[in-house]
């Protein structure tokens, strides 16, 4: 038994901050003070607050300490570990409070209004550890369904708990098992897939979810086979996330050493497996039918639906698909029942949802909310709001496919319906806040940049439409708009909508229909002031010293690359347009500010 | 896309080519074992030119149109030499929104490379990648396995980045 847990996040995010080197320390210095019979370390997988990494937390205490340096361990290490005091200027400082001394993290602005169901485990155990999972009460639902249900008392369960498609599309997860299940009856051979091909840019919750807590999708994995009557399963992952592919594997393997993968499981008959295929880099792979078709080893291409995949999908067979946080929920609701996880939410969408919370806010990282929550509160309470005292102009959610929620919707309760309502869907899971110095028209070119090179080519409306759309910002924000462009862009993202093939295609105008919903004066000032009010679209400025604060220190001038600037030490400075690149180095280099864009 | 004429010819050796056909003749029968062909071939070579699908394709008994449909389809997959150190700008809507295009254009200009180009010493190639999920650190780059997070939005730190490498 250990008197004392430290807990390592191991998330990516973390990864990038260095966590793999305070692992390391703290390993060391451990050891080095004989301590390793008494204090245990775990590397556990994503905390959610990804901006303060790298972080570890000390248990029992609870303390979290953020920020953490290879060099600040000794200090913890001899100062907490050894001598029982906790080293307060690396805490979290919202977790200190003059009173009682440490506050629970549960009580913090970040953690208070969330509700961890898809990532209850993420951050608690040891991903690496099936007994860890199992000590969280891991694979008893998966015991529980062999053993006490029918595949059918199985659907109905997840079909009461009222449980939508956490991809983007909202569809009731228990609908597609049945349709799979019932659809084909004699089908000899049938598939459950989890699509882990997270494009969206700017979203990780399922990686966070495989890298956390792999033996979740094992598990629910196992069930929805049990379920459809699938007896394979493969798990299609971003070839990005290496750390999360790495985990997936081993808790693969620990699995089947434990019986849990393979034949006779829970000594019933019922046998599964579980096979991971790589992607290679292609957005469109995660529409369902182009990721099956790209599991088969070919160029990933959608397909015209129907057939549905719960009648032809992967090689042919019955097959159903669900994204990773679809999956995370199955578990918890198969023990906890139906009534528990509908209780959560609104009307028609229930439980939670997670969100990777990024771009212009104080509290980059994971959140799992329960649906119904404001944007205001996701914002402003747990976001801890908009970096330097900016204004919050708007938020992206659905990545390439969604769209922005001004300021006059903030206050909307976030879920499915109501987020498709103003124009924008609940999508994968990305949420990026953005403040007045966001250009909107810049943010919808460079979503449509993305989706040009992403399209597959397969269907015309998508390969040249959205190129032409593409071309038609590029040349507002360039200065050589008119107003028959901005009209004739809606006339265009309709038409595409319309006529795609696949939902890549048919979603990618909507980043360009919100911002022209709800800012179309951003483009109307690009077109006929031939300016960019947010400062972005460098066409469109013009570099000027303004001479009240300008203090004649040359400093400008010393960093310009291409000599445009003018003047001596205690002379007027001067940029010269024409031959200023616009590369903003002065402005970085300017102390007084006395530089601006307009 | 053009590309600079420094890509140096095909100089594949006999010990990856017997360890690529190995490698084919065991996951030969697996389903759909194209794509994971493809993959563990660009970590033996780096890279997949014409002379390594022709024998991917000769391998899998299927056509070689077939397997540069493939090729050509992944973004991962590269039809010409990566340099030494891969140099990946994350352009995450997180990181694009905190300045990853900036970086993106202050590196191409630095390094004197667009596309798929790389340095003339064979040191670096640039490429803009899809999210890394490290939206918390935004904006960010890699290199080769190293991941450099918060960087300023003007890219002041890539120089001295860059010089470790040069050594």
């Amino acid at each position: 038994m250990f008197r004392s847990h430290v807990l390592v996040c191991g998330g990516t995010g973390c990864y990038a901050s260095g966590c793999a080197a305070v692992f390391t320390a703290l390993d060391t210095e451990i050891k080095r003070n004989g301590l390793e019979k008494e204090v245990g370390v775990v590397q556990t997988g994503c905390f959610g607050l990804c901006a303060l990494g790298p972080i570890l937390i000390v248990y029992p205490e609870g303390s979290f300490y953020s920020l953490v340096k290879e060099t600040d361990i000794p200090e913890i290490v001899s100062e907490h570990l050894l001598k029982g005091r906790v080293v307060e200027r690396l805490l979290y400082q919202e977790t200190l409070c003059e009173e009682q001394g440490i506050k629970s993290l549960n009580e913090t602005g970040f953690y208070k209004k969330q509700l961890r169901i898809a990532l209850r485990n993420c951050g608690v155990i040891n991903p690496e550890e099936i007994d860890e999972y199992i000590g969280a009460d891991g694979y008893e639902a998966l015991g529980k369904c062999l053993t006490e249900m029918t595949p059918d008392d199985v659907i109905k369960i997840v079909l009461d708990s009222g449980l939508r498609g956490r991809g983007g599309g909202g569809f009731p997860t228990g609908r597609k098992w049945q349709l799979a299940r019932n659809l084909v009856p004699d089908a000899d051979q049938k598939y459950v897939c989890c699509n882990a091909d997270e494009g969206d840019p700017g979203a990780f919750m399922d990686r966070s979810v495989l890298e956390g807590d792999p033996h979740v999708l094992i598990e629910a994995m196992a069930i929805a086979g049990y379920a459809i009557g699938a007896n394979m399963g493969y798990v299609y992952v971003r070839a990005e996330y290496p750390i999360a592919v790495k985990r997936l594997q081993i808790a693969i393997e620990q699995a089947r050493n434990y019986g849990l993968l393979g034949k006779n499981i829970f000594g019933t008959d019922f046998e599964f497996d579980l096979e991971i295929r790589l992607g290679a880099g292609a957005f469109v792979c995660g529409e369902e039918t182009a990721l099956m078709t790209s599991i088969e080893g070919h160029r990933g291409e959608p397909n015209p639906r129907p057939p549905f995949p719960a009648e032809k999908g992967l090689w042919g067979k019955p097959t159903v698909l669900n994204n990773v946080e679809t999956y995370a929920n199955i578990p918890q609701i198969i023990l906890k029942g139906a009534d528990w996880f509908a209780s959560m939410g609104t009307e028609k969408s229930k439980g939670t949802k997670v969100f990777a919370l990024g771009g212009k806010i104080n509290n980059t990282g994971l959140v799992e909310i329960p649906m119904g929550t404001t944007l205001r509160d996701v914002v402003y309470e747990i976001g801890g709001g908009i970096p330097d005292g900016k204004k919050f102009k708007a938020a992206q959610t659905g990545g390439p496919s969604g769209g922005c929620i001004p300021l006059s919707h903030i206050d909307v309760p976030i879920d499915y319906d109501n987020l498709i309502e103003i124009g924008s869907m609940m999508g994968s899971g990305g949420l990026i806040i953005m403040d007045e110095d966001n250009c909107m028209v810049d943010i919808a070119k460079f979503f449509l940049e993305f989706t040009v090179e992403e399209s597959c080519g397969k269907c015309t409306p998508c390969r040249i439409g959205t190129k032409r759309l593409y071309e038609t910002l590029e040349k507002i924000t360039s200065g050589n708009g008119t107003m028959e462009d901005v009209e004739g862009l809606e006339e265009l993202c309709n038409y595409i909508c319309d006529n795609s093939l696949c939902g890549l295609g048919q979603t990618a105008p909507n980043p360009v229909k919100s911002t022209l919903r709800y800012f179309k004066d951003e483009y109307i000032t690009h077109v006929k002031d031939r300016k960019c009010p947010a400062g972005v679209c460098t066409d469109l400025l013009t570099y000027k010293i303004v001479d009240e604060k300008c203090k004649r220190c040359t400093a400008c001038i010393k960093v310009c690359p291409t000599e445009a600037i003018t003047g001596a030490v205690k002379e007027l400075h001067f940029i010269h347009p024409e031959k200023c690149i616009k590369c903003d180095a002065c402005v970085q280099r300017c102390k007084f500010d006395a530089i601006i864009k307009e | 896309m053009a590309t600079k004429t420094s890509a140096p010819p095909f100089a594949g050796t006999a010990a990856q080519e017997d360890r690529l056909i190995r490698l084919i003749h065991e996951i030969k029968g697996e389903r759909g074992s194209l794509m994971r062909v493809l993959q563990e071939a660009q970590d033996i070579y780096g890279y997949l030119p014409l002379e390594v699908q022709t024998l991917i394709a000769r391998e899998l008994n299927i056509p070689l149109e077939k397997v540069y449909g493939v090729v050509t389809f992944y973004s991962q997959f590269s039809l010409t030499p990566k340099g030494k150190y891969q140099i990946a700008v994350c352009m995450g809507t997180a990181c694009y929104v905190r300045g990853a295009g900036v970086i993106l254009d202050k590196l191409r200009k630095t390094l004197g490379i667009t596309g798929a180009e790389v340095t003339p010493d064979g040191l670096f190639s640039i490429n803009d990648c899809r999210c890394i999920g490290a939206c918390g650190l935004a904006p960010v780059i890699t290199i080769n396995e190293d991941v450099y997070g918060r960087l300023s939005p003007t890219g002041e730190e890539l120089d001295d980045i860059l010089a470790k490498y040069k050594e």
